[in-house]
């Protein structure tokens, strides 16, 4: 049975994973040439000039914000920058470059030896190790088609070869698929808030190719590594190393050995398959790039990007815990990109200097659940970008909520009110007439009214029976069609019980 | 032919030769293969004359001029008309160029 195989292989092997991402950087101009890098709704072959095409003659000039922005992420990720680095040519014969090279880094890249700490929720923080991060050139875009005739041939769209292409390169430190895809989750996160890279995994400006290997728990060596490409998503990365997994398990209890070999992830079969296990061993001839001079990155430039480095996800998120109060699940939400976090502080900003404790958490609660769920019900689902309540609009209702004004189910409807209008608070709370009925004079006769009309449930009360009261606060709730502040009205209804016990 | 010609010329061989040209996706009759490797030879022992030269306490260069940093500020300018890229296009099929399937899934 296929259950007692995992069980079993889950604990005869141990599973090791090391990532390789591409990630397109958002500069304006290409890599090497001027021609502009933001190709996504651009006609085919129209942002390519002589040095795309590899025309004799040509020479690539380094784009200076590829660089500084490859040396920034790299001081995300705690690497260490060289003085030197340099760029070389990696030589194969693909019509996906038009120079028959690409432009990469091959032993002096622009960082080395980094980390990361990747956390999950029940399994803890993890540094995982990342070997370099360096600065390359992207390929043209292949289509592949087939015409009437049966007959199969490429097109090559040039807009996309030399938009700058960062790699960054994990060392074999991830021992699941799960933690494999929350590396990239955090990953993905920090390029964007170091804003130099949209970072999006289905539009091609994120690519991950991930190597896996089994070996005996205990073991140095490594074991015959995979190589699995073609993965559109992060659930499809984690599908694609958890089917592996298997399959090499399976392989290795059954006596097999495991090829060396790439392998791509069919999305519709959900199964990976062998593509290149015959071809021989890459042989790219790397040699240093003649058109580029080395690159020399001075102790003070570095100190500069790090110094205007932006505070990063991790940081931000025990921030919010840590001053605001928040639970680590919301401050991971506020936190997933700049955008909502930057919202959230300033509505807690609007409150002012002195802060009372609990409002910024009264916050990031209608944040994460009222204000997302009517963003996420909208059609078109709308964004902090779309929508008209402001900020300081909500900080004023958890204010309203805070003072006891109004409650929070009515609060539901007054914000509701407000996200569609972009009026405030207390105009909605104005002009609905909603408000809390929590003076002692106004429930007075309301709790009178419900002890008259549930006699039995007081007298239960007054016999021992607990429970009564919730029933009691229930109706006091109804009567006053929810404007009752119900730990008032609990209250009172305790007091008046009590009274007329004795 | 030197001493040295000879030498470079003998551990140049037509192996070598042909997986450079499978490398270089080119195709070459066994009488090429022979031609290319004297040439190749020829070129490796011309070389060779570099390695007389004293380069103890030179640290290695991949650049002939004394340059460092050369960069251009990312500023994006208008690139060519797309006819002009397609231009010397040997086959092209709408604005795109058509080239032999790369990707045989059998």
């Amino acid at each position: 049975m296929t259950t007692t195989t995992v069980a079993r292989t889950e604990t005869s092997w141990e599973t090791v994973i090391g990532l390789e991402v591409h990630t397109q950087l958002r500069t304006a101009s290409k890599m090497f040439c001027r021609c502009p890098a933001d190709y996504a709704a651009a006609a085919p072959n129209t942002y390519v000039c002589p040095l795309c095409l590899g025309m004799p003659g040509t020479l690539p000039v380094i784009n200076r914000t590829a660089v500084e922005w490859t040396i920034r992420t790299a001081l995300a990720l705690n690497m260490r920058i060289p003085e030197l680095s340099k760029f070389d040519r990696k030589n194969y014969p693909y019509p996906d470059l038009m120079k028959g090279y690409q432009i990469s880094q091959y032993d002096m890249p622009l960082s080395e030896g980094g980390w990361m700490d990747v956390e999950i929720d029940d399994l803890g923080r993890q540094r995982i190790g990342i070997t370099r991060v360096h600065l390359e050139e992207d390929t043209a875009r292949l289509l592949h088609r087939e015409n009437e005739a049966g007959e199969r041939f490429s097109l090559v769209d040039v807009n996309r070869s030399g938009v700058p292409l960062m790699e960054i390169v994990s060392e074999p430190d991830m021992r699941s698929p799960q933690q494999a895809r929350q590396y990239l989750v955090q990953l993905r996160q920090i390029l964007r808030y170091l804003g130099v890279s949209t970072a999006d995994m289905e539009k091609g400006s994120f690519r991950c190719d991930a190597n896996i290997s089994l070996r005996r728990p205990g073991d140095e060596a490594l074991g015959a590594k995979v190589e699995i490409k073609n993965m559109n998503s992060f659930r499809s990365v984690q599908r694609a190393l958890e089917f592996e997994q298997l399959r090499q398990a399976a392989a290795l209890e059954a006596g097999e050995t495991i090829a060396q070999e790439t392998r791509g992830w069919d999305e519709e079969a959900q199964v990976t398959v062998s593509q290149r296990s015959k071809e021989a061993a890459h042989d790219y001839r790397y040699f240093p790039e003649p058109d580029l001079p080395p690159l020399q990155t001075a102790a003070e430039t570095v100190e500069a990007i790090r110094a205007a480095l932006p505070e990063l996800p991790a940081a931000r998120r025990a921030r919010f815990e840590a001053d605001y109060g928040l639970q680590p699940f919301e401050a991971g939400l506020l936190t997933e990109e700049p955008a909502p976090a930057a919202w959230f502080e300033r509505a807690v900003a609007s409150l002012g200097d002195d802060v009372p404790a609990g409002l910024p958490r009264g916050i990031a609660t209608w944040f994460v659940g009222e204000l997302t769920r009517l963003m996420h019900d909208a059609k078109p689902p709308d964004t902090l970008e779309t929508i008209v309540v402001q900020p300081a609009q909500l900080a004023g209702l958890v204010q309203l909520i805070d003072a006891g004004t109004i409650s929070n189910t009515q609060a539901k409807d007054v914000f509701a009110e407000m996200y569609a209008s972009g009026e405030d608070a207390e105009a909605v709370v104005e002009r609905l007439g909603v408000s809390q009925i929590s003076g002692e004079d106004a429930l007075a006769p309301i709790i009178r009214q419900v002890l008259e009309e549930h006699a039995q449930a007081a007298e239960d009360y007054r016999g021992g029976k607990a429970e009564a009261l919730k029933f009691l606060v229930g109706q006091t709730m109804r009567l006053s069609r929810g404007q009752a502040n119900p730990a008032q009205a609990s209250e009172l209804l305790r007091a008046a019980l009590d009274d007329t016990a004795e | 032919m030197s001493d040295s010609q000879a030498s470079a010329a003998e551990t140049f061989s037509a192996d070598q030769v042909r997986h450079l040209a499978t490398l270089s996706r080119v195709g070459m009759t066994p009488q090429e293969v022979e031609g290319f490797r004297a040439e190749l030879a020829s070129i490796l022992s011309h070389i060779q004359a570099l390695a007389a030269v004293d380069t103890e306490g030179v640290p290695p260069t991949a650049n002939g001029a004394d340059l460092l940093n050369v960069q251009a500020e990312d500023d994006a300018r208008p690139s060519l008309p797309v006819e002009a890229v397609l231009a010397n296009a040997p086959q092209r099929e709408a604005d795109y160029f058509r080239v032999q399937a790369v990707l045989d899934s059998s």
